[in-house]
């Protein structure tokens, strides 16, 4: 068991880079590398890439939620004159194993479903022709049979289902994917003790990254080497791609992953093993490259990357003082037809499953549950999210039945700063934190005494104007060791998660960085840019970004879980580090001088004190590279200057046991949102009259993009709140496959301006004292908003536990509420 | 399948080509011409990412198809500056980080030539107006409202630095 409190005696740190140093490029608004390629139409994404004699893929999509195929008749497909091949589950798995799965005992999935469909949309045949439209024609002559199964829509009957209606019959009998009960801290006693327990049930519905570019692969297979070479818009390629090649059954030295840029992802394209298997296995058939991309309706039917979908029963314990001592919650949730990740989404949230408070035991009963559904995958906050969703309304709903102050509160129960490094009852860390520090901010920006006078006024004009107040946490940088105690039996306990970089300097003292993840949408060229560029002194404009395929690449987790920008700041640091001592020692031979007395200035090499008394980098890099002879006979001075360094997690330490995870998730970003919104009663429209982001995500390397980062999350946050929802119907049909029923933020549904307010709180394990931002926005922007609509309609004593709070469902709640106070005057 | 010739001029440059009736205007442009500026997310008319100034109006590329477009005027992304020698707007999107991933960045360069053409001075409300047609999931917006405002600027000649 892990006792929550301060340690003191932390794990020793590894920061090299000390963030209260002068910087000179860090922290700047560096305008970004990227920006020119796309501005221009020049990006690369997955569809631009074209090879000779290029074939194209489509597939034939489940209509049904749950059917057994009976049979198919493809011949008419194969006949049209254009198409290539025509492959069926049955012959795909001759030809290709399992998906890869993170849960121990995997569920079974195949690229083309097998004996049974289990959703719609997934993918039934893989058609391959001369072209995309020859590929849609054929797949309209193809004649499947289906016999249907029942299908399992509703979460809470796939716990008791049975006989035809369970899902994965060789995992047990009935569609529990797994069901584990976690402790943390002594719960019985603190809720046995509690002067107060708060409960809510509380509905998280299912929506989802929807970036506006889909997954697609373009993959070729060469018959003389037998190897495959994919391009995908996937991420973990360094990380995990060998895999793919497992399920295309070769050797992984048989398989290069190729990088490309990808229109957003927000998760939902982590690791696409499924589009690079059909392309690999469409070309692999074929004997030409093949390309497959997903349209929209695959991508909303089949992506692999819906987000979570939970009910929780939650309860919260205090004492007379109104301090929180213990939180205790009942979770279910819909995982679709799949399981690629297991419990992943629920171990996030462990991480910080207290936010910023002080509640010392938490226990945790979670049923995971199968359903005729997409399943789930990576989705801005990977289950993060709904845990801040749940503390918060949770903490909004002690706020009410107590009749306390939800500011006073929140500032009561916070871990105070004095108190970090602050160890939490899962067992993880919070390295660092300032929470008072960031209310204070934002009530200051929103003038939240002047808001709450302009609300007195605006109820008194028959106006239901409402502020909302959320304090929540941003894990940053994962380590995956929790993964060990999400599965019964930890399977394969990995405990790295490593980024790396490459550095090369050219004979005429240009750098190339090669990066071993790609461009997401995030700013990884311009990050990687501005490290080098402080480290060596030298000009932006001298360093340029290469990425690396998987035949090149180092070991590289690639964005996600708010931790690219720390570690690859990390891995740019340390191989700067190996590139300045060589330097200085070429420079200090040059230069007749001791190498320990020399520093970076502006592009050149010299003698720290002595003015004048210096060397380019570009002469001393042209010495390295072709002026061996005029070195010393020193083996640590060979021809040319590059180095690669691999930077590993900066603070992680073993699971012990499943009361206690260990470090595994520990930088920790902190934001306090307050919104402030009318709500038209009648139409049941929120719209946003002000809104202050507080954001603490440590040292900036840019704050440009921090507050990118900062405004987009929250947009979509806010979608989240108000909008998206993957709508499923009893028999499984889902409702909502266009962007015409799959509503997200327009312009016109945001706040006009989200002001931002940077606290900057450095983490003491992180180079510079980084800490991630990519996903904060989203994981707090929905108990915000909903906070700010449940303040607005207080008059009237509504409640709100469920997002999306549509126009409808507000509407339903009011017209409730004012039945309750029975007929109007 | 039987074709049909048509005649284009894009971004000023006359093409002639026989297609299928059926190919999409948006499969055209990338695919016939190769201008990969032009990016599909919906394929139903929602997202705008495929927007493309036809006769000079913002039209969907991908809800429309290319026979139809035979004997008019298609401007794309490509028409706008190079990634060496930006545009005011383009310049400006750099400025004011009014795109991330960069998807449906064209279709929103395309949608504000459209409005800066009609209108040298739109206000913020008019902006946000013409802006609503297009879906952007990274930014949020609001950077992409601040890009045009700086845009107006610089093609006023202010170029002052903020």
């Amino acid at each position: 068991m892990a006792e929550a409190g301060k340690i003191h005696s932390p794990p020793p740190g590894r920061q090299k880079e000390r963030p209260d140093q002068r910087l000179s490029v860090i922290g700047t608004r560096m305008l970004r590398k990227e920006d020119p390629r796309f501005l221009a139409g020049r990006g690369r994404f997955i569809d631009d890439i074209t090879l000779p004699n290029m074939a194209h893929a489509a597939v034939l999509r489940s209509p049904r939620a749950h059917a057994r195929i009976r049979s198919i008749d493809k011949s008419a497909a194969e006949a049209l004159p254009g198409v290539v091949a025509v492959i069926t589950g049955e012959e795909a798995a001759r030809e290709t194993g399992l998906l890869p799965c993170f849960a121990n005992p995997p569920v079974e999935q195949r690229c083309i479903a097998f004996g049974k469909v289990r959703h719609v949309g997934e993918p039934v045949v893989l058609v391959v022709a001369d072209s995309r439209y020859l590929a849609e024609d054929a797949i309209g002559l193809i004649n499947v049979v289906y016999e249907p199964l029942p299908a399992v829509s509703d979460m809470m009957e796939a716990i008791n289902s049975h006989g035809d209606a369970v899902l994965h019959p060789e995992r047990g009998p009935n569609n529990v994917a797994e069901h584990r009960d976690y402790v943390f801290g002594p719960v019985e006693e603190e809720f046995a003790g509690a002067a107060h327990v708060i409960k809510r049930r509380l509905r998280w519905s299912r929506s989802g990254g929807q970036p506006i570019e889909t997954a697609g692969a373009v993959a070729s297979f060469d018959e003389g080497s037998g190897k495959f070479t994919i391009y995908v818009n996937g991420s973990m390629y360094n990380y995990i791609g060998f895999t793919i090649a497992t399920a295309l059954k070769v050797p992984s030295h048989q398989l290069n992953i190729v990088p490309v840029d990808a229109g957003g992802s927000f998760g939902s394209k982590l690791f696409l093993h499924k589009v690079s298997v059909l392309a690999a296995l469409g070309s692999r058939a074929s004997g030409r490259p093949v390309k497959y991309i997903e349209d929209r309706i695959d991508n909303i039917t089949a992506s692999d990357n819906h987000g979570s979908d939970r009910i929780y029963d939650v309860e919260l314990a205090l004492d007379a003082n109104h301090q929180m001592t213990a939180l205790r919650y009942k979770v279910v949730d819909d995982y679709g037809a799949y399981f690629q990740y297991g419990l992943g989404t629920h171990g996030n949230g462990f991480s910080q499953t207290v936010g910023p408070y002080k509640i010392r035991a938490v226990g945790a009963e979670i049923y995971a549950v199968f359903t005729n559904k997409c399943q789930q995958g990576a989705c801005r906050g990977f289950g993060s999210e709904v845990t801040n969703f749940m503390i918060e309304r949770i903490v909004d709903a002690a706020v009410d039945e107590l009749g306390l102050d939800p500011v006073a509160f929140r500032r009561d129960n916070f871990i105070r700063p004095e108190e970090f490094p602050y160890q939490i009852p899962t067992g993880n860390l919070y390295d660092s934190g300032n929470y008072p520090g960031a209310l204070d901010m934002a009530l200051e920006m929103l003038d939240y005494k002047n808001w709450r006078e302009k609300q007195q006024l605006a109820r008194t004009q028959g106006r239901y104007v409402g502020i909302g107040v959320a304090s929540c946490q941003e894990k940053g940088v994962f380590s995956a060791t929790e993964f060990w105690m999400l599965n019964r039996d930890p399977g394969f306990a990995l405990t790295s998660s490593p980024e790396s970089a490459s550095v090369k300097i050219d004979p005429t003292g240009k750098a190339v960085i090669s990066l071993h993840a790609p461009c997401w949408g995030n700013s990884p060229e311009t990050v990687a840019t501005m490290v080098l560029a402080e480290q060596l002194a030298m000009d932006p404009a001298d360093i340029s970004v290469a990425y690396s395929d998987t035949d090149h690449g180092l070991p590289g987790t690639g964005p996600g879980g708010s931790r690219y920008t720390v570690m690859v700041t990390g891995a740019v640091t340390g191989a700067a580090a190996i590139i300045k001592e060589k330097l200085k020692r070429v420079a200090g031979h040059m230069l007749e001088a001791d190498s320990r007395d020399l520093e970076f200035r502006s592009g050149k090499i010299g003698v720290a004190g002595a003015p004048g008394l210096e060397v380019a980098i570009a002469e001393v890099a042209m010495q390295a590279h072709f002026f061996r002879l005029s070195l010393p006979d020193d083996p640590e001075l060979t021809s040319g200057l590059e180095a690669s360094y691999t930077y590993d997690h900066p603070l992680a330490t073993l699971p012990k046991n499943n009361s206690d995870f260990g470090i595994f998730y520990p930088i920790m970003g902190h934001m306090c949102h307050m919104p402030v919104v009318e709500v038209d009663t009648k139409t049941g429209q929120v719209s946003f009259l002000d809104y202050v982001a507080v954001h603490d995500c440590g040292t900036m390397i840019n704050p440009m993009t921090v507050d990118g980062h900062v405004r987009g999350g929250t947009a979509q946050g806010i979608g989240t709140a108000l909008l998206e929802h993957f709508q499923y119907d009893r028999n499984g049909q889902l409702l909502t496959t266009s962007f015409q029923d799959y509503l997200m933020p327009r312009v016109a549904e945001l706040p006009p301006t989200i002001r931002i307010g940077h606290l900057v709180t450095p983490s003491p394990y992180t180079e510079y004292g980084v800490k991630g931002a990519g996903e904060g926005g989203r994981m707090v922007a929905p108990p915000a908003v909903v906070a700010a609509i449940e303040d607005a309609l207080r008059p009237l004593g509504v409640r709100i536990d469920t997002v999306p709070i549509t126009p409808a469902r507000l509407r339903a709640l009011i017209r409730e509420a004012e039945a309750r106070k029975g007929p109007r005057r | 399948m039987d074709t049909l010739q048509i005649n284009v001029t894009v971004n000023g440059r006359a093409y002639q080509r026989r297609i299928e009736p059926r190919l999409l205007l948006s499969d055209f442009i990338r695919h016939e011409i190769g201008l990969t500026g032009t990016h599909i997310g919906c394929e139903n008319g929602v997202c705008g990412a495929c927007t493309v100034l036809l006769d000079g109006l913002a039209t969907r590329a991908c809800c429309m198809l290319a026979v139809q477009a035979d004997g008019r005027r298609i401007e794309t992304v490509e028409s706008l500056g190079r990634a060496n020698n930006l545009n005011p707007l383009q310049r400006a999107f750099w400025e004011m980080h009014g795109l991330q991933c960069g998807y449906c960045t064209p279709g929103m360069l395309m949608l504000m030539t459209e409005l800066l053409r009609e209108n040298p001075n739109p206000d913020r409300e008019t902006i946000r107006l013409r802006l609503n047609d297009n879906i952007c999931r990274c930014t949020g917006y609001e950077d992409i409202v601040n890009s045009v405002q700086r845009a107006i600027e610089l093609m006023r000649g202010e170029t002052a630095v903020r």
